[in-house]
């Protein structure tokens, strides 16, 4: 009979190499499943958020409901979101997508509209001066100078949806937060730690990402700075 | 239709609201923990906010650390407390992790409400002859307490919401409904206990805004 190895798994030491090599697979597996849900979402609220901006700054008395509605969403909890939407989506990824969906609604519809909001009048008047009709004026003046407010939203949306997915653990698909479940539950301390971090490190990553974006597609905020 | 209606029959059961597991226990945990959360974190955050806010300086630290504070999750924090000796407290991992989420909100609010009281007010108090210590408390602080207001509001309810959280690892409150009904595959349970929390969340929310309207004027910030 062979002693079991005197390695940091078996001694379940927080920081462990070879916990690294060994499920590399596992963790890559968590981090993909953690960047499709965390993607997924955003985009679809993108998708929702900005006609749903659009017809609130149109239409003046639709910008109450919008943001009463959005912003009641935001309070209910994570836990409770996915639990509701459970008789419509059952146990699936689409639960936690639509979760996540609802919850960055409220912050990128606020940004978007204040955003669009911000555009001075003097601007729009001279773009109508040029000559331009309303759908001109929306795609190549409205919109572009509402970009730093609206990715302004986007980044917090972004940060807090890849923090919010560790709760979709209780449905199975939760990325890095199915880890974190495991571990809880096993006292795996080298597999909580590395989750955690590589979630944090997901949420950095992501706003820098976006921040490169934003200075990439808004040149002219750097115009005459230099 | 059908799971409105199984919902409804599981909260109006007598026999789901009484006992350790009940409703009723759930809820005072709930209560009692969302509590003790935003009066430790206000008594954190709040004093620091205002000096830091009194004195001009720390804004970036104060926008940095709440940014980052959103990047980390509740959960994480929650599940690595509990493996650390802090898990042999209790409920203590789970007040740490509620006070690190709630904490970053406050310090940023209370920071920006005192750095927008229009600094020409606070220089005539200077020069009426005030201390540092009389414009903090006689004109900083009665002027942005609106802003400060708004910030334990924001707080309060996001723990409402957020200390379901500490149900995934075994704590208490209205989570712990959520969770026993996924276990038993009980849609009813779940729905219910969902309802009940963000019945919670709302109530806080009325409360506030309650509050604020009994207020007196200057401290709705006399608009």
């Amino acid at each position: 009979m062979t002693a079991p190895p005197d390695d940091c798994l078996t001694r379940n030491e927080w920081i462990c190499g070879l916990y690294l090599t060994t499920r590399r697979q596992i963790l890559l597996d968590a981090v993909l499943q953690h960047l499709r849900l965390t993607t997924l979402s955003v985009l679809i609220a993108v998708a929702v958020a900005l006609p749903l901006a659009l017809l609130a700054r149109r239409l003046g008395w639709a910008a109450g409901p919008v943001l009463a509605v959005t912003t009641v969403l935001y309070t209910i909890p994570s836990l409770a979101m996915f639990s509701l939407l459970l008789p419509l989506y059952g146990l699936s990824a689409a639960l936690v997508v639509a979760g996540l969906v609802l919850y960055s609604l409220t912050l990128l519809v606020r940004n978007i509209l204040a955003g669009l909001r911000a555009v001075p009048e003097e601007t729009r008047q001279a773009a109508r001066g040029l000559g331009y009709g309303p759908l001109r004026l929306l795609l190549t003046v409205e919109l572009p100078l509402a970009l730093p407010a609206a990715m302004a939203g986007l980044r917090i949306a972004t940060v807090s949806a890849v923090s919010l997915v560790t709760v979709g653990a209780i449905v199975g698909f939760g990325g890095l937060g199915n880890l974190l479940y495991a571990g809880m539950n096993t006292y795996f301390k080298a597999q909580v730690l590395t989750a955690s971090v590589l979630c944090v490190l997901l949420a950095v990553a992501a706003d820098l990402l976006l921040l490169g974006v934003q200075w990439l597609i808004t040149p002219w905020t750097r115009a005459g700075r230099a | 239709m059908s799971t409105l209606n199984a919902t409804w029959g599981w909260l109006t059961d007598p026999a789901h609201w009484s006992g350790d597991d009940g409703i009723r226990h759930r809820l005072l945990q709930h209560l009692l923990l969302t509590l003790v959360c935003l009066l430790v974190s206000c008594l954190i955050a709040l004093p620091v906010a205002l000096v830091l806010g009194h004195l001009g300086k720390g804004g970036a630290l104060a926008v940095n650390i709440s940014n980052a504070g959103r990047a980390v999750p509740t959960f994480a924090v929650l599940v690595l407390l509990l493996l650390t000796p802090v898990g042999r407290w209790g409920e203590g991992p789970t007040v740490v992790a509620l006070v690190l989420f709630a904490a970053p909100p406050l310090l940023t609010n209370a920071y920006v409400g005192m750095r927008e009281v229009d600094r020409s007010v606070v220089r005539a108090a200077r020069g009426m002859g005030m201390t540092g210590r009389q414009v903090l408390f006689r004109v900083e602080l009665p002027l942005a307490l609106p802003m400060i207001v708004n910030g334990v509001r924001i707080a309060a309810v996001q723990l409402v919401a957020t200390a379901t959280i500490a149900a995934l690892a075994g704590g208490g409150g209205l989570g712990r409904i959520i969770t026993a009904g996924f276990n038993l595959a009980s849609t009813p349970q779940v729905v219910a206990g969902a309802l009940l929390v963000a019945v919670v969340a709302l109530l806080v929310e009325g409360v506030f805004e309650v509050a604020g309207r009994l207020a007196p004027t200057w401290v709705r910030g006399g608009r």
